[in-house]
């Protein structure tokens, strides 16, 4: 506060004060941004939180000028859509920054879910972090399924037709419970509609909400660090962390260089490959949506794929939809299946470094044989897999106590 | 600038050799089409009008944005292209009635706009290419990339009447071997081929009208963005300067 009023005597400073008095905006500035303090060591793993707020703000604002154009109706979407592509002035551009960010937004946050699981963000203080960010993944989810209904293409169609479908699985309720989700006996005008709001609406400011509340649990009790140290242990005869550094303009500066690298990535898809060869936007959703033919081969989209494929790996409709939904909500239990002393991967014993390997290893493959017809070779693989992926989640209360460790440090490691 | 744009394309269609059209399991002869190159999609415009319009439509395209992505004065596109359209801002209609479509073929034509990027196009120009006689069809023909298609053959007096041969392996499957020339059409082998090959290079060309202008600013917004890392980073090395 000292600072603030030593400027008391310039016009802007009045001007702070007299905002100061009635808004904490100088404190909150300070908290948050210019004497936020994370570790210095941050490396290139922990640029994707940022990027997540950057594609986030993308899809809100290419979304908004989407919807002035878009019609939410079974009988004009799709030719709503192509009139953005055609007809409406840089409606190409928004549109395909709004279908490559959908991709992309999956990407960075699986990224950044796994730097979390490389470096044991998700560990004690950091435990409702995590699971705020579960939350968060499951709103994407939610978000992503219901705006890839809207372009009304065969995909869109048959896409949402498995999966609504499948809360059918459920005994006594389930037909009941996928009429009311439909709001109709098959997905239609009614769907698309409901699906529309979901998207634009509810579920955006349930992120908004959620993805504030990860901020501020996040700056409650600071960034974790590659070396997995709390550096709030040593601090310096100002209170300041000796190994941190403040948010602006350190880690500013360097995000933005981060930042700029993305562009260059999301525009090379935007401008060069905006079908990214049939993942990012499939072949068959370029054909409007037709209850009368069924495509021969359903896939949805690849960031939906390695849930995808354990649901079909299990022969029985109940039991493949559960562990599809177990699959899901499991890491959202990490904090309390992992029984490791230490946090980072770089203090870890061969056993979770092996583990961890396998577990992305399967994730990979999972998501790969998700589009791949479910058959033969396919199946067996997917199973196997699977068991690989719910061994590492469910084996790692065990595995994770008997690993040998090596002493962690008491400062974290910075080469200039 | 369109070289640049090629170069980068080019490496991304390398990184994307793993591309996902399963739409069938027909092996399909490449189509070679090239969307830059303008006299080919003229031809191509001029064959779609003259022989694809009559039953399908392109209800997303407008004939004034063909005219500016073609290069065609006015004069020349209502000459040539505009048979049933009244103003230049019209899209494309078919010129038959689809209800009497639906009724003589069992299901309207599809319409064109978007078939080349949903099925892709080496499956547009094998489609084309694909008729073969069939005593048992009602149309006299059946399509070897899509089996009982109600789509007459169009362009016999193009490329003539062939016949398909098939082989029978061990398992009792019946295999596509070749096709073998019936009746010879007006155009030679590789006329015909020619024709095809720009009918498709306009089926793609309208699948994405935007394409070549996203590819040309694609250049300009990389620049920009290589310009802007490099003031990034070195911004980033001055504030950085007193971290140790």
């Amino acid at each position: 506060m000292a600072r603030v009023e030593s400027e008391v005597g310039t016009r802007s400073g009045a001007f702070m004060k007299w905002i100061d008095d009635r808004f904490p905006f100088t404190e909150t500035m300070r908290y948050h941004v210019t004497e936020y303090y994370a570790s210095k060591n941050f490396n290139w793993w922990y640029i994707f939180g940022v990027l997540a707020m950057v594609v986030l703000v993308i899809q809100i604002l290419t979304g908004i000028f989407l919807t002035m154009n878009y019609k939410p109706s079974a009988t004009d979407a799709f030719a709503s859509v192509e009139y953005i592509m055609r007809d409406v002035q840089w409606g190409w551009l928004i549109r395909y920054m709004h279908s490559t960010g959908a991709s992309f937004f999956f990407i960075v946050v699986y990224l950044h879910m796994f730097r979390a699981m490389l470096y044991g963000s998700y560990q004690k203080p950091r435990e409702l972090i995590w699971i705020i960010g579960m939350m968060i993944f499951f709103a994407l989810f939610a978000e992503a399924f219901a705006g890839y209904l809207l372009p009304w293409g065969q995909m869109s169609y048959w896409g949402a037709q498995v999966i609504i479908s499948l809360a059918g699985a459920i005994p006594f309720v389930g037909d009941a419970l996928v009429e009311w989700i439909r709001g109709d006996y098959a997905i239609s005008d009614i769907t698309l509609n409901r699906f529309f709001a979901f998207h634009v609406i509810l579920i955006p400011l349930a992120l908004a909400g959620l993805v504030f509340l990860h901020i501020v649990a996040l700056h409650h009790v600071g960034s974790n660090n590659p070396d997995g140290i709390e550096i709030k242990k040593n601090k310096g005869p100002d209170g300041v962390p000796l190994d941190g550094i403040a948010f602006h303009p350190y880690h500013t500066t360097k995000d933005l260089v981060g930042i700029v690298v993305f562009l260059m990535l999301f525009s090379g898809v935007v401008f060069f490959a905006p079908d990214m060869g049939g993942y990012f936007l499939e072949h068959a959703n370029f054909e409007p949506a037709n209850m009368m033919a069924t495509p021969e081969h359903i896939a949805p989209v690849w960031y939906f794929t390695p849930f995808y494929a354990i649901l079909r790996a299990v022969p029985d409709k109940l039991w493949g939809a559960i562990l599809m939904a177990g699959s899901v909500l499991l890491p959202a239990f990490l904090p309390w299946l992992d029984r490791s002393r230490v946090k980072s991967i770089r203090y870890r014993g061969w056993i979770y470094k092996m583990a961890l390997t396998l577990f992305a290893i399967s994730f990979v493959t999972l998501g790969w044989l998700g589009l791949q017809p479910a058959e033969g070779v396919y199946v067996m693989l997917a199973r196997i897999f699977s068991v690989v992926y719910f061994a590492f989640f469910l084996l790692m209360p065990y595995y994770t106590t008997i690993d040998k460790t090596k002493p962690v440090p008491d400062r974290v490691v910075y080469h200039g | 600038m369109v070289k640049a744009a090629r170069i980068v394309t080019a490496l991304a269609a390398l990184l994307l050799t793993f591309g996902v059209h399963a739409a069938s399991d027909v092996e399909l002869e490449p189509a070679g089409n090239d969307p830059d190159n303008i006299k080919s999609l003229q031809s191509g415009a001029r064959n779609f009008m003259n022989y694809c319009a009559g039953c399908h439509s392109a209800k997303y395209v407008r004939f004034n944005t063909l005219a500016r992505d073609l290069e065609l004065s006015e004069d020349q596109l209502v000459d040539n292209l505009m048979f049933n359209a009244e103003k230049t801002f019209e899209t494309i209609q078919a010129t038959m009635p689809m209800d009497d479509a639906a009724r003589w073929f069992g299901q309207p034509p599809p319409d064109m706009s978007l078939m080349a990027r949903a099925r892709g196009t080496d499956y547009v120009y094998n489609f084309l290419k694909g008729f073969y006689i069939d005593p048992d069809s009602p149309t006299g023909v059946d399509n070897r990339v899509l089996e009982g298609t109600s789509m007459p053959h169009v362009l016999w007096e193009l490329q003539g009447y062939q016949k398909a041969v098939f082989s029978t392996d061990e398992n009792g499957t019946t295999h596509f071997e070749h096709f073998e020339s019936v009746s010879s059409g007006t155009m030679s082998e590789e006329e015909f081929d020619e024709f095809v090959r720009d009918t498709t290079n306009f089926l793609e060309y309208i699948s994405e009208p935007i394409r070549s202008t996203r590819r040309v600013l694609g250049v300009w917004v990389m620049m920009f963005l290589i310009v802007f890392w490099i003031i990034a980073s070195m911004l980033k090395k001055q504030i950085w300067k007193d971290v140790t």
